[in-house]
């Protein structure tokens, strides 16, 4: 069987600026890729693209089969994206901010009411359901954006820092949701924070100007130090490529 | 369709959940009242027709229509949640009408709440209720394609104040441009130019459904209009998808 996501020479440039230079990878069901790398590297502009949202310059991405591009509609299906920031609508209360995920998915009746409580259970949003998201600190909007990409139970997650805003206990809870879910998805995540891509990664990624720098695993990532600490090789990976 | 009206009802749903809806009904409606009771002489002409509201009501909407526009999709882009609705599985087209809809429903809501006009004017005398219903038809169709310029206008930018201002100046235009004063320095100045402007001009159009006419030609030329600024919309946000 195919990859769940495959991109291939994905090229994205800003005027002459290139953000993301001729990308190409596969995740398998099963996988969970952490993408690593500086501010500015190309990993929210590849997920973008990988999501729809950027028209790339070069290149293509498909979600289980489905180019993002040309079948747009029948790959959003496959998945689940958390843009960076996680953003929803403010004015909405979170169970209605869900129903409407839900119905422009094409859930109705009894469907949408159980997939909405069974999100909001994941997520652990049950006791705010009724309040409107602005009125919530971070770390409540971060898992209302979390819980509209479960919804559907998506084949493929592309989450954009997942967990930045969390507090540790919380940060906790939604590697533990990652990691219950990792078997049977495809799932992409970026992140600074480096214990992270150790607790849930299957397979790491570090990214810098645009261009993939190291694909292995975190423990063979890992061993490409002498210290043995993935701190110290995305230093040195990523100002290698600076200097 | 379905995934059309989904948007169009969170919306409009929108619109209620903030002030926005409570502030325009209000002004729309005091506005609208003003100028036709002092300005318009309703009572002292002594005619039993809604002239003077009709005459005024291109104004009143030339105004405020922007402001309802003018947040359509520069706030979205503003707070970043254009991101979360381009990546559902909808078609921007979708998008596109949908918001429309929702605008077009709220706009409507604001003109039918001017009933008790058609009431007093009942009550006093015998108007001819056809041409009411038809001028009605005409606002309708004259607040449509206002909704549709200034939404094509907002999705360029993600300053609202922007949006709201070059709104009001591209419905001004398409109001002014058939008025003397534009076709007699149009027509000295420019000659050729003079009778393809007053062309464009929605206020001629609109004109014929207040005297109680329906045109077929009229009727295309909003459609027309309508769909040609709500192309433009999708366009627009395309190419903001590739830069």
């Amino acid at each position: 069987m195919a990859a769940l996501i495959e991109i291939t020479g994905l090229t994205k440039r800003f005027g002459t600026f290139t953000a993301v230079d001729g990308i190409s990878f596969h995740v398998e069901r099963g996988e969970v890729l952490g993408f690593l790398g500086p501010n500015g590297a190309g990993k929210s502009t590849t997920m973008r693209m990988l999501a729809g949202f950027i028209t790339p310059t070069d290149g293509s991405a498909r979600i289980c089969g489905f180019d993002v591009q040309k079948q747009g509609v029948a790959a959003r299906r496959h998945l689940g994206y958390l843009p960076e920031g996680a953003p929803t609508y403010p004015d909405m209360a979170v169970g209605d901010f869900l129903r409407f995920c839900g119905r422009i998915r094409g859930f109705r009746g009894s469907e949408l009411t159980d997939r909405v409580n069974h999100a909001l259970h994941l997520t652990a949003l049950e006791e705010v359901r009724l309040l409107p998201i602005e009125t919530l600190s971070k770390g409540f909007k971060r898992r209302v954006g979390l819980a509209s990409t479960l919804l559907h139970d998506p084949d493929v997650l592309v989450l954009d820092e997942p967990t930045d805003g969390l507090d540790p206990n919380q940060k906790h809870d939604v590697r533990g949701l990652i990691q219950s879910m990792a078997a049977t998805k495809a799932i992409i995540i970026s992140t600074h924070i480096l214990e992270e891509v150790d607790a849930v990664c299957t397979r790491a990624m570090v990214i810098a100007s645009g261009r993939v720098l190291a694909d292995s695993t975190p423990k063979e990532l890992a061993a490409m130090h002498p210290s043995g600490k993935l701190d110290d090789v995305f230093r040195k990976l990523t100002l290698q490529e600076a200097a | 369709m379905s995934a059309i009206l989904t948007i169009a009802r969170r919306e409009l749903g929108g619109y209620f959940a903030t002030p926005v809806a409570a502030v325009f009904i209000v002004i729309f409606l005091a506005l609208q009242g003003a100028l036709t009771f002092n300005l318009g002489q309703f009572f002292e002409r002594n005619q039993a027709d809604l002239v003077p509201f009709f005459n005024f009501l291109p104004w009143v909407l030339l105004l405020l229509v922007p402001a309802l526009t003018m947040r359509l999709w520069a706030e979205e882009r503003r707070a970043g949640t254009i991101e979360f609705l381009l990546t559902l599985p909808v078609t921007q087209t979708q998008a596109v009408i949908g918001k429309f809809l929702a605008a077009w429903a709220f706009t409507a809501i604001a003109i039918a709440l001017t009933f008790p006009f058609v009431i007093t004017v009942n009550y006093l005398g015998h108007p001819d209720n056809g041409t009411i219903a038809c001028g009605y038809l005409g606002a309708l169709l004259l607040s449509a394609s206002f909704l549709a310029i200034g939404g094509a206008v907002s999705a360029s930018t993600k300053n609202q104040v922007v949006a709201f201002v070059l709104a009001v100046a591209l419905c001004f235009v398409t109001v002014v441009a058939s008025t003397t004063l534009v076709v007699n320095f149009l027509s000295t100045n420019a000659p050729g130019l003079s009778a393809i402007v007053s062309r464009i001009s929605v206020a001629d159009r609109y004109q014929d459904f207040t005297h109680g006419v329906i045109e077929l030609r009229d009727v295309i030329y909003f459609a027309s209009l309508i769909s040609f600024f709500l192309f433009l919309n999708a366009v627009v946000i395309d190419h903001k998808r590739a830069s």
